[in-house]
């Protein structure tokens, strides 16, 4: 078997590999959504402390 | 041997075992899909009736008995949020919703793949696939009245009726086969055994595996952000290094 023949699938390439690829595809961009987030919560972390410390100085 | 194990129903420390734990989880999930699809592309054979399109089979199963299973722990978390009034279960609940859906949404998707050269069609209103699409927005429901409500509580609260109220789904899909005459095909593997290949049974079961390593991999590290938000206020988060630094 060769790899043109492997990925024509006998003619079911296309919703075969439509399948896996879109998969792959949510699986890539849930992970770096997760990523993402943790990036934003621990930022606003940062910047609420940020605030809060200035407005001890304020005071 | 005395594991404390309400010792991890504290935010402050199961943040730290889900750190530990959701790498590993990931890369065993990773090196699982390998095996399995080698052996489902390389090891299994062509099937007699399908060709080589039944292929989708190692994505298509494990995502769709996700999709449920997922519902179901989610449910679970829910409602033991909600009768016991713990904080971390509904936040548990909020982190599966989303990796749910996204089985629910990659088990329709792989169908209509699957359906337009074994059916001809890319849908019908079936009960299996219309019952799946009622998954996928309870999910949305799930997650859209959650994120509606401004008190977390509160919001754990109704969130926690719905997804209760919408397990009844669950096993609706799962017979759904034998309830009713479906275009869909009935379960080829049953408890009284299977008519599968071997090597296409190994490859399901792997790749199912996998699934599964990957779910409680996203719930690990997505809850951690929501323990972060809705624990701003404590001094053990105040205290963290990595909001410190």
């Amino acid at each position: 078997m060769n790899w043109g023949e492997f990925f024509a699938m006998k003619g079911y390439g296309f919703y075969v590999w439509g399948s896996y690829g879109v998969a792959l595809l949510i699986f890539i961009v849930e992970i770096a959504l997760v990523r993402h987030k943790r990036t934003i919560t621990l930022q606003q972390l940062r910047l609420l402390r940020d605030a809060e410390k200035g407005e001890e100085g304020a005071t | 041997m005395a594991i404390n194990w309400f010792k991890y129903s504290a935010p402050s420390t199961f943040y730290e075992l889900a750190g530990k734990l959701a790498p590993w989880f990931a890369w065993s999930a990773g090196i699982l899909f390998s095996i399995g699809l080698y052996i489902g592309f390389f090891v299994a054979p062509t099937d007699a009736q399908q060709s080589e399109a039944y292929r989708i089979i190692f994505i298509h199963v494990p995502s769709s008995i996700m999709s449920m299973f997922v519902y179901l722990i989610m449910a679970g978390y829910a409602a033991v949020g909600l009768i016991f009034n713990t904080r971390l279960s509904s936040m548990m609940a909020s982190a599966l919703a989303p990796t749910g859906a996204l089985f629910a949404f990659i088990s329709l998707w792989t169908g209509a793949l699957w359906g337009k050269p074994m059916w001809g069609a890319w849908w019908v209103w079936d009960a299996r696939l219309t019952s799946e699409l009622i998954l996928l927005f309870l999910y949305f429901g799930f997650i859209a009245l959650h994120a509606s409500i401004d008190d977390p509580r509160r919001a754990d609260r109704a969130s926690a009726l719905l997804a209760i109220i919408g397990s009844v789904n669950v096993p609706i899909i799962y017979f759904s086969v034998k309830w009713w005459n479906t275009l869909h095909q009935g379960s080829t593997v049953k408890f009284t055994g299977t008519s599968m290949h071997v090597a296409m049974q190994q490859a399901m079961f792997i790749t199912l595996a996998a699934c599964w390593l990957y779910a409680i991999a996203m719930a690990l590290a997505r809850v951690r952000s929501i323990i972060l938000e809705r624990e701003r206020n404590t001094l053990w988060v105040a205290e963290l290094p990595e909001v410190r630094s």
